[in-house]
């Protein structure tokens, strides 16, 4: 065996552990927002639209306030 | 939107487990695994007091700080998730949430430690949103169905409140000036120093 065909292997053997496959996570902050919606109907709360943040978020806002502020919704 | 929040008003809290029901019939919680549970100080003495315990989605949160396989993460909402692909049941976060809202199923014949299962807000995973797999792993999202934690809106008293948390603070203020009295609330000695009695 000449010697560059040692080199070479040696290299080989050195280098095969550059060509082990990404093992990088995907899972962690692959979720989509709430905001998204589920897009099934039946289980959505009407009254807002799905993509739309601000419009979300006071459905979720109004929907605090009248199912849980039993002061606002008492008679005066 | 600010931060979503748990409260719960200690005033109010009846120690009737509604929420940990709730939240275990809409999750479909497996046998041994409480998301929330009530916890009642003082018991059976005049004067005691209850409040409703889950994950209170630190915004430091230990957990996150601790998992060694960085299983968190945080939604813009500010409710603290977990990739149950991810974790290993490790337990570390157990030891680091001073809540105790971490929960490890037994399963299979020798009782083994599953992977962590802790409340999600009621957020799901990351999972596609209403997936029957989002469901299996992690519960209903009903914040992506435009609903609040089935265990404040399902709680008979309102003691438990969830919610935006500028919405909340808003509601217990509201309270507080309606009972007219404030600093002997239970609790209040410990957060803002030697004004009350008692806690």
């Amino acid at each position: 065996m000449s010697m560059k065909t040692a080199i070479t292997l040696s290299v080989l053997l050195l280098l095969a552990a550059c060509g082990e496959t990404r093992q990088d996570v995907a899972g962690v902050g692959a979720d989509k927002p709430a905001v998204a919606g589920t897009g099934v109907a039946v289980y959505t709360d009407p009254g807002w639209k799905a993509g739309d943040k601000a419009s979300w978020s006071n459905h979720l806002k109004a929907r605090a306030q009248y199912g849980q502020n039993d002061h606002a919704r008492a008679p005066k | 939107m600010a931060r979503m929040k748990f409260i719960c008003d200690a005033e109010r809290c009846i120690e009737c487990n509604g929420c940990v029901t709730a939240c275990k019939n809409e999750h479909e919680v497996p046998w041994g695994v409480n998301r929330r549970r009530v916890v009642t100080l003082n018991d059976g003495v005049p004067g005691e007091k209850s409040i409703s315990v889950a994950c209170m989605h630190c915004s430091d949160a230990p957990c996150m700080a601790v998992c060694p396989v960085n299983c968190f993460y945080k939604t813009d909402e500010g409710v603290v998730l977990h990739d149950k692909d991810i974790c290993i049941g490790c337990g570390y976060c157990s030891y680091a949430c001073p809540f105790g809202a971490p929960q490890f199923p037994s399963s299979g014949t020798f009782g083994l430690r599953g992977k962590m299962d802790k409340c999600t807000f009621c957020a799901g995973g990351p999972e596609a949103h209403g997936s029957q797999a989002e469901f299996d792993k992690y519960g209903r999202n009903r914040l992506a169905e435009g609903k609040l934690p089935a265990c404040a809106e399902m709680c008979s008293t309102k003691a438990l409140l969830a919610g935006d948390g500028d919405v909340v603070a808003d509601i217990l203020r509201g309270r507080v000036v309606q009972r007219g009295k404030g600093a002997e609330v239970w609790g209040w000695g410990t957060a803002y120093g030697n004004q009350a009695k008692g806690a």
